[in-house]
């Protein structure tokens, strides 16, 4: 395949232009997408670039046809993603039970908006629960929760190479903000910075005569008896639980010697470092916590930091999304939560240091 | 009888023979057909069959072509992902008229009208056969199913879809849609090849509806369920074809 960026540039665009290019540099070969915003223009981007690159596109009929075709692309072998939001991704996850259960490598961009039902256009967190965990299933999917635009590009290229090397489904999750804002950025090959590709194949229509190196292929998503998906449901868990520590990423600042520990992900995870530092330039003993992969989770990490700290605040735009996560994680452990959530509201570094602040001074 | 009526068709599996489904059931008549089809052709290594959820869901392992389960009614959908992202597959999306005409709706009147160059081969036995009997969109007036226990209420739940009717109204001139039946197994072969060719000359958008008999929901015997499909149904559901290329219409 022709390499869309020849070499590394320094550019300044929106993330959903972002995702586009990464798409196009992670060698994606299809794109199958309905509107809905804030994720429109990786469609509009993907659509004018996609025929100078020999790339296709196909706008369907809805978020269900756009994550069935999008698992029929996998199933043709080829890098297939989607993109939507809100609504959208509720439709979407009816497909990527599918993929679940199938380990199809399908690739799917979340750029979050308000909820519930059709709330808003422009942002929020409250997609986390969704993201994470819909479907009727195990949940078995990987989940990367991007902060900047920087890393749409780096988690884009990152979550086509994680869907085919594990064969499971495969979100990069950003939000309305991610999506629609400006901001600087260097593109690359990957090949160029040593990232291994790894290869699609495919589980349909492969070369050759049947009988000779190839049988045809009988997949299926239904069985007859309990003890035969129990099987199937298992393996697959086992192979999850294996891949999970090469999987799993987070950022850690500050967390061995801090009286509280401020958790946040994706964009908010900005404010959070940013008053995190402030306080700690102020003489407040405060850490930093941000999962990447909010599934897997990165639960050993975090219980690791709970045997220096055992304050929390976790920061959210959602009411409790992110939280969950992080209690489920600290199961068992001596740990005192605290919260700023904020559905559907951007949240700013001067919130969370007001709030450390004021809980502070009450102590005192 | 030719011996090619007769014998299996090499397409099929042997290994899942005899098949599941119930006796006395149309589904093995239209796979038979697909299979004699997809011999005469010789598509066997490049075909794709998708099959959908409900009494097709069967059919997965039916043929030695590649085959996958979908969801139901979302055979359509990862039938055209397949064939958009590789032109040089046949796609095939076998479904009931559950997943066609009810939860698969939009996918069938979507990918009619951007004459996707899939196959879409659908089975009518005027209920969902699988789930035990309910009303489907192609239940006749006054059908006693699960959930018309007093027979379909035109009135309260509308009159059956007419699937290639609507699918000729909204598609391409170069699609083929037409409606076959098991109790006309020459001609049923005849609309499905036309249908099968009309996709591997990568023309344009097939569609084939096919009557086809469930004697278990009905509670029909034998006479009854031959009555029943080549009388009854035959009052509301036109056989024949519906949009072909002029030079070869049958009604």
């Amino acid at each position: 395949m022709e390499r869309a960026i020849k070499e590394e540039k320094r550019v300044f665009m929106t993330g959903n232009e972002v995702v586009a290019w990464g798409a196009l540099a992670a060698e994606a070969d299809i794109m199958y997408g309905y509107p809905i915003t804030p994720q429109n223009e990786v469609m509009h981007y993907w659509t004018r670039l996609a025929p100078k690159h020999g790339r296709k596109f196909l706008q369907t009929e809805d978020e269900l046809s756009a994550g069935f075709t999008t698992i029929g692309g996998v199933l043709a072998g080829r890098r297939a993603f989607t993109a939507t939001a809100g609504p959208g991704n509720i439709l979407l996850q009816e497909p990527v039970s599918m993929a679940e259960m199938m380990r199809l490598p399908m690739v799917m961009a979340i750029m979050q908006r308000g909820g519930p039902s059709t709330a808003t256009v422009i942002y929020s967190q409250q997609e986390v629960n969704l993201t994470t965990s819909g479907g009727n299933g195990e949940a078995l999917r990987i989940v990367y929760s991007t902060a900047t635009h920087q890393e749409l590009y780096d988690y884009t290229i990152k979550a086509f190479n994680a869907a085919w090397k594990y064969r499971f489904p495969t979100f990069i999750l950003g939000d309305g903000y991610q999506a629609k804002m400006r901001e600087p950025l260097v593109m690359y090959n990957p090949q160029d910075k040593g990232v291994e590709m790894a290869a699609s194949e495919p589980f349909v229509g492969k070369e050759g005569k049947f009988g000779e190196g190839r049988e045809p292929a009988h997949l299926r998503n239904a069985f007859s008896m309990e003890e035969e998906l129990y099987e199937v449901v298992m393996e697959h868990i086992q192979d999850y639980n294996k891949i999970t520590p090469q999987i799993v990423e987070y950022v850690s600042l500050g967390c061995e010697e801090a009286d509280l520990v401020i958790v946040a992900h994706g964009i908010v995870s900005r404010a959070a470092v940013a008053a995190q530092e402030k306080l700690r330039r102020e003489g407040y003993r405060v850490g930093f916590f941000r999962p990447i992969t909010l599934r897997p989770f990165p639960v050993r990490a975090l219980r690791k930091v709970c045997k220096s700290t055992s304050k929390f605040l976790v920061v959210e735009s959602a009411f409790g999304q992110l939280a969950r996560l992080v209690k489920e994680a600290l199961f068992g452990l001596e740990a005192e939560m605290d919260e700023i959530f904020m559905p559907g509201l951007g949240i700013t570094s001067e919130k969370i240091i007001g709030h450390v602040k004021k809980k502070s001074e009450l102590k005192v | 009888m030719s011996a090619s009526e007769t014998t299996m068709p090499k397409s099929w599996r042997l290994e899942t023979k005899p098949h599941k489904f119930c006796p006395g059931c149309g589904h093995g008549l239209v796979l038979k057909v697909l299979g004699q089809v997809v011999d005469e052709l010789d598509i066997q290594e490049r075909a794709v069959f998708g099959c959908d959820i409900g009494c097709s869901l069967l059919a997965w392992d039916f043929f030695n072509i590649d085959s996958v389960q979908t969801h139901h009614g979302r055979t359509t959908p990862v039938i055209t992902g397949i064939v958009r992202a590789n032109p040089s597959l046949i796609g095939i999306a076998y479904m009931g008229d559950g997943g066609g005409y009810a939860i698969g709706s939009q996918h069938l009147v979507n990918a009619a009208n951007r004459n996707d160059k899939i196959f879409v081969l659908l089975v009518n036995n005027t209920n969902y056969g699988m789930t035990g009997g309910q009303m489907a969109p192609t239940t006749l007036p006054g059908q006693i199913t699960e959930t018309t226990p007093y027979g379909r209420d035109v009135d309260e739940t509308g009159s059956p879809t007419l699937g290639p009717e609507m699918v000729a109204a909204i598609s391409s001139e170069t699609a083929y849609v037409a409606r076959g039946t098991v109790s006309n197994m020459s001609k049923l072969k005849k609309f499905i090849k036309r249908a099968m060719e009309n996709v591997v000359a990568g023309r344009g958008f097939s569609f084939v509806e096919v009557l086809a008999t469930c004697p278990t929901n009905w509670r029909t015997n034998a006479r009854d369920t031959w009555k029943f499909l080549d009388e009854d149904m035959k009052k509301y559901f036109k056989v024949g074809e519906f949009k072909t290329l002029p030079t070869e219409r049958e009604e």
